[in-house]
């Protein structure tokens, strides 16, 4: 076992985890946070995705050692209270989900989008969320939520 | 799909990381991209992962007189938005752009990229199409050698026990494009092209078409000489070996490499 600190959500966690575990299993097993999907298990789909110090990454392919020290944001820790974060928000308001099971991958992957650009074209959202894959190929709408979050953000 | 038990140790130092790579099943770990899903699909059981990411200080690119040095723990994501390379390697910083997808570059590196040896890498083809050089350091100090002679076969370098890949120098290349074809982002290419001006020659290079990143030295002389991109597109698989999978078969391949090379030197355009 290795000593990790691992800060999700704003809370700090100082555990022993086995090497080998994966950061997503961290988070939905170890702390229940079943909000993050694991969708193909090759790192292809990106229904694993949360940021790892403000940057999305594939948490399937992210061993949970590698994360010590680092600051992980779920999709449970995008709203506040009561209130959802603008991407939620915006895929709420423009029907960007179908079946909602890769919806807390994209709205990750939007997230880390719009940080690194605030006012992406529709071109590069689409290039911006080529790591995410829509089974529901529910595409068209997700792309507009991303736009309607770059709008109000 | 859990990986195989194995031990894990992080060096605070390249020393200490040469050290522990004494073992001969341990590997050294960056982002992991590369062989975490191996080891996921148990074709890789290290019995030590030895975590090189927290070497900071082997994470940078600057220039180095007329050349551009990259540290290997470069991430992709570095490599693409960095300003430094984008004015003197613009070829280098588009192809980083062009892996995987956005949260494959935020952890993989130019490093382990190299590392791993992988021929449908896109990396390694732009690397040994700029006669760039691979910078190692092992037990016995630090090796200096040209990447033609660092990839020698499948999944394999001249990588010794304990060495591990610490830079990257390239030269300052003006001209090059990097044209890849592949059928989702996630998908290694089926076949790309490099083409760059590097010392008053157009240089061409492959990926996907055989056991390494390959020079399509036809495809060089018949530029030299004079041919239009069209005619020395054509001798783009002289010499290739690629293999036949599920994204394409040989001959599928030898085909595709002659149109990504044409289009390739159209975009290059005549110097």
């Amino acid at each position: 076992m290795t000593q990790v600190s691992i800060t999700v959500n704003g809370t700090r966690h100082d555990v022993d985890v086995e090497p080998r575990q994966l950061l997503v299993y961290f988070l939905r097993e170890q702390l229940g946070l079943t909000g993050t999907n694991v969708g193909c298990d090759t790192s292809s789909c990106g229904a694993c995705t949360v940021l790892v110090d403000g940057e999305s990454v594939k948490s399937c392919n992210v061993l949970a050692v590698q994360a010590d020290g680092a600051e992980v944001t779920t999709i449970e820790g995008l709203a506040s209270g009561d209130e959802l974060h603008p991407v939620q928000q915006a895929f709420r308001e423009q029907h960007g989900l179908q079946c909602g099971f890769c919806t807390p991958g994209f709205v990750m992957a939007a997230v880390s989008l719009l940080r690194e650009h605030p006012s992406p074209t529709e071109e590069e959202i689409r290039i911006g969320l080529e790591g995410n894959l829509c089974r529901c190929t529910g595409y068209h709408n997700i792309v507009r939520a991303v736009q309607a979050a770059a709008g109000a953000a | 799909m859990i990986p195989a038990p194995f031990e894990y140790a992080r060096a605070r130092s390249l020393e200490e990381a040469i050290e522990l790579l004494a073992d001969e099943e341990a590997r050294p770990l960056a982002g992991g991209h590369s062989l975490l899903p191996v080891m996921r699909l148990r074709l890789s059981q290290p019995s030590l992962l030895v975590d090189i990411a927290g070497l900071g200080d082997l994470r940078y690119v600057r220039e180095d007189g007329d050349r551009v040095a990259i540290g290997a723990l470069a991430r992709h994501a570095d490599l693409e938005r960095d300003p430094v390379l984008r004015a003197s390697c613009p070829i280098l910083a588009q192809t980083a752009a062009e892996i995987g997808d956005p949260q494959v570059r935020h952890r993989g590196t130019i490093g382990g990229s190299v590392a791993h040896g992988d021929p449908a890498s896109d990396l390694p083809t732009v690397l040994l199409t700029l006669d760039a050089d691979v910078v190692v350091h092992g037990p016995d100090g630090e090796r200096v050698m040209p990447a033609a002679e660092f990839f020698t076969g499948p999944f394999e370098t001249a990588l010794r026990r304990q060495e591990l890949v610490t830079e990257l120098r390239v030269p300052k290349v003006a001209d090059g494009v990097y044209v890849k074809f592949a059928r989702r982002a996630q998908d290694w290419a089926t076949v790309a092209v490099a083409a760059a001006r590097v010392g008053g020659r157009v240089a061409v290079g492959l990926t996907s078409m055989g056991p390494t990143p390959l020079r399509a030295r036809g495809v060089e002389e018949a530029l030299a000489g004079g041919a239009s991109p069209g005619d020395a597109a054509a001798r783009a698989a002289e010499g290739a070996s690629p293999s036949s999978d599920q994204a394409g078969s040989a001959d599928y391949r030898r085909h595709l490499a002659q149109v990504l090379t044409k289009r390739a030197l159209e975009q290059l355009g005549p110097g």
